[in-house]
């Protein structure tokens, strides 16, 4: 069953907000980490609701409302969220303050804040919203799961227009331990430049996508989602291989339908291959577009995939940052979104026209 | 009072507000500045570290916290 | 989407036993696991009693057989415990010979290791190891490994409610034909981030919770894991198993009233119950048993006390909360006792409510407060509820052919 994206929302390190322009200002930075260009929250938050808000609920709340104010909805029949790491910031807050303090005179509001499902349930709130509600924490399964889920639901007569988003924050403590461990680079990277970057790990980022996901097609619909697959570690290449080509003939495709494959390269060498690899095993003939450049790693980037993949579907133009190797000229009909943590959490979701 | 102000706001992240915002009787919770239960417990941490006082029963913070009024004379009654 | 969806298997541990039998047994004889800890390193730790499980960590590893040098958190190594128990108690041999998930839930992840080395952590390497398994999403990963799950893995995290949530988008998966089969339930250890944060919002009794009692003041942490084996009809009967129960119901809803607070009218948790109520085709009145969630906080008593009679009317279905045995496990909660309930069907008994003496004024209505064998648990009605206003219902029911 085919589903349409219908609005989005996206606040991530490039100037995504408004959906007049398809990337065609482009922030470039020389970072340790990528960080969003934040909106001005006090136009879309009441200032009783924000003070409590992080970062992180506030960049999901405001680009939840952005997506479901082009979808044309005020209540959605369900809110899916996944987010990787959650609330960062309060969940540090309160854990430092724990230990600074001695697990004595510790702020109630950085707990209750901390939990993952804090931004569905400030959506809830916010508008009062008694429907279906899930939080999803998978690493890079996270926003996967929340989308699986809104297409289960739309499938099973349970609601006609799901919100649907991933997100993720960075704070300058997260990076530091991650990339303590080499997740992250260590010293400053140029994003547009990032996969030429021979420092281990990934460029670090954040972001937050929200969509609204409907049964039905409307004059904002930007694509269809046809499907979505997650499989867990493989024993090789091969195993990779056989399962995106079984994923894409699911939906009676074949590779060569792919007119675009968006692949999660971050510049982190060692795992960067594994999408070489399956490029040139699977998709000899397709176009090969990355986005990470543009708002760097996080376990739920492949939100911002979506929306640059609906984007291209909706203007049919892959914008120059983002290509990668151009083979063909005609239609783009159907993306694939390609994305893998480490070689251990893979993912894909495919995009077609409608 | 108008110390204790300047605290409430702080605690309680009330970023536009200013002290003056503040009637020293209006009420803190409901109609008045709207704060809820959350802010009550906030409330609780702001008196053990500014003024060394424990209020072990959440329930009593609902008299305690009626106004700034009465949050002053709480505190200035516990000193004696 | 005419399947059915069968448990076919139960796992668990907590306070109360290191498996189905140990529990059940606690269970009948009426014994709580909530005490003093003993392994939790907190300076509040004489202030409270928790339902602590007695293992410490290494035990835990010896136990699972990890290799001394590897990273586990105590979250992990409880959640393989339980799930392996689980898949034993199915009868699985061959994991993969149908497609097969895994979804598992957690509100904290790796904390009670990363809270521990957190220092270390900003400011040299001796415990690097541990930084890469503070996610939410690692004991699922751990399990999966452990396992030898790779169709599907994924973790949810609704706060207490969570892992209703994982047992129902299981049951979701299977009738849909995505999977055959999931390993559902969830898992928290004991932290001192928890037992500090629930200590700020001041909710926590330091004597022995007390729910749907007029007397209560809050509740009691718990630790523990729980999963379940579900299944799809058909594969069950080409295996000539005999399933537990049927996952007849489940359903979730928003409360949208407070970011931690339960609405007056029980807004939340009355949707949940309705519409799993719905999905199951079951009336009202065929509810045999409720397990309620019943943390013994004032708030979350009353507002569900009031949504039972708002559902139940006059004629509210025996029902207890088993806290008093475990403490609030949350993100374990939901399926320690959704296995609490399956338990209940398969050997009809009920459980009482512990530490209950004097009937809440406001509401009128008390829980069970003795274990019942003499009647008839045809279905049972468990609820979780959590902050963020997520409220779950599932729904268990006896399987009329055999």
């Amino acid at each position: 069953m085919d589903i349409y994206i219908n609005g989005l929302g996206n606040i991530s390190p490039q100037n995504t907000i408004s959906s007049d322009n398809f990337l065609t200002d482009i922030n470039e930075v020389n970072e340790k980490y990528m960080q969003v260009v934040q909106p001005v929250y006090k136009e879309y938050i009441s200032p009783k609701a924000l003070r409590r808000m992080s970062k992180i609920v506030r960049m999901g709340v405001v680009s939840a409302q952005i997506a479901m104010k082009e979808a044309g909805i005020d209540m959605p029949d369900a809110i899916n969220t996944g987010t990787g790491m959650g609330c960062q910031a309060d969940t540090e807050k309160f854990l430092k303050s724990m230990l600074d303090n001695n697990e004595s005179m510790l702020n109630p509001s950085a707990f209750i804040q901390s939990t993952h499902n804090t931004i569905g349930g400030s959506i809830a709130l916010g508008l009062g919203c008694n429907n279906y509600n899930m939080a999803y924490v998978h690493r890079t399964f996270s926003y996967e799961s929340a989308l699986l889920d809104s297409m289960m639901l739309i499938e099973e007569g349970q609601g006609n227009n799901i919100l649907v988003g991933g997100f993720d924050e960075i704070t300058e403590e997260s990076y530091q331990i991650r990339a303590r461990i080499n997740l992250f680079k260590n010293s400053a990277c140029n994003n547009l430049n990032v996969l030429n970057d021979n420092q281990p790990g990934a460029l670090a980022g954040e972001g937050a996508v929200f969509s609204v996901v409907s049964n039905d097609k409307t004059e904002n619909s930007y694509c269809k989602i046809k499907g979505i697959d997650m499989f867990f570690n493989p024993d090789n290449q091969e195993e990779i291989d056989t399962r995106i080509n079984d994923f894409i003939s699911r939906y009676n495709l074949s590779a060569n339908d792919i007119d675009l494959v968006i692949v999660g390269k971050n510049g982190d060498k060692e795992y960067d291959v594994i999408y070489d690899n399956v490029c040139n095993a699977v998709f000899p003939e397709s176009d090969i577009a990355i986005y990470k450049n543009l708002c760097g790693e996080f376990d739920t980037s492949s939100a911002f995939a979506v929306w640059a993949g609906s984007n291209i579907i909706k203007r049919q133009d892959i914008p120059e940052v983002m290509q990668h190797s151009k083979k063909r000229d005609g239609k783009i009909r159907n993306i694939l979104i390609y994305n893998q943590h480490r070689n251990v959490n893979h993912s894909v979701i495919l995009l077609s026209e409608c | 009072m108008e110390k204790l102000k300047v605290q409430i706001i702080e605690q309680l992240n009330l970023e536009d507000m200013e002290p003056s915002d503040i009637e020293n009787e209006e009420p803190l919770f409901g109609d008045g500045l709207g704060l809820d239960s959350i802010d009550a417990l906030e409330l609780i941490v702001l008196l053990e570290k500014e003024y060394g006082i424990k209020v072990e029963d959440p329930k009593e913070g609902k008299k305690i916290f009626e106004s700034v009024k009465t949050l002053a004379e709480y505190i200035e009654s516990r000193k004696n | 989407m005419s399947r059915k969806v069968y448990i076919t298997g139960l796992g668990i541990v907590s306070s109360i036993g290191m498996n189905i039998e140990e529990t059940f047994e606690s269970l009948l004889a009426k014994k709580s696991g909530i005490k003093k800890p003993k392994h939790l390193t907190s300076v509040h730790k004489n202030d409270f009693v928790l339902g602590e499980i007695d293992i410490s960590i290494d035990d835990l590893k010896n136990r699972l057989n990890i290799p001394e040098n590897e990273a586990y958190s105590r979250t992990s190594m409880l959640g393989m415990l339980a799930a392996r128990e689980a898949v034993n108690n199915a009868g699985i041999d061959n994991i993969n010979e149908y497609k097969t998930g895994l979804l598992s839930a957690s509100t904290v992840g790796g904390m009670d290791r990363s809270e521990l080395y957190y220092r270390d952590f900003l400011t040299n390497d001796t415990h690097n190891k541990y930084i890469d398994i503070h996610h939410c999403g690692d004991n699922t990963e751990k399990i999966a490994r452990d396992l030898g799950i790779k169709d599907f893995t994924s973790t949810i995290s609704t706060a207490c409610s969570s892992s209703i949530n994982t047992i129902m988008f299981g049951a979701r998966l299977i009738k849909m034909g995505i999977l055959d089969r999931v390993i559902a339930g969830g898992v928290d250890a004991l932290s001192k981030f928890t037992l500090n944060g629930f200590n700020t919002l001041m909710i926590l009794d330091k004597e022995h919770c007390r729910p749907f009692d007029e007397t209560r003041v809050g509740l009691n942490l718990g630790e523990g894991a729980g999963f379940v084996v579900i299944e799809a009809d058909d594969i069950v009967n080409k295996s000539g198993k005999k399933p537990i129960c049927e996952v007849s119901g489940y359903a979730n809803a928003n409360d949208a009233y407070h970011q931690t607070a339960s609405s007056p009218d029980g807004n939340g948790a009355f949707m949940a119950m309705t519409n799993a109520l719905k999905i199951s085709g079951l009336s009202a009145n065929d509810i045999d048993y409720v397990n309620v969630h019943g943390t013994g906080t004032n708030n979350n008593d009353l507002s569900e006390g009031i949504a039972l009679k708002r559902l139940f009317g006059d004629n509210v279905p025996p029902f207890s909360s088993t806290k008093g045995y475990t403490g609030h496990t949350l993100g374990a909660a939901g399926a320690i006792e959704t296995i609490f309930s399956a338990l209940a069907i398969q050997n009809q008994v009920t459980y009482p409510n512990l530490n209950f003496k004097n009937t809440i004024n406001d509401l009128g209505i008390s829980p069970q407060t003795e274990v019942d064998k003499n009647s008839e648990v045809k279905h049972v009605l468990s609820n979780s509820f959590g902050f963020g206003g997520n409220n779950s219902t599932i729904i268990l029911s006896k399987i009329n052919n055999n």
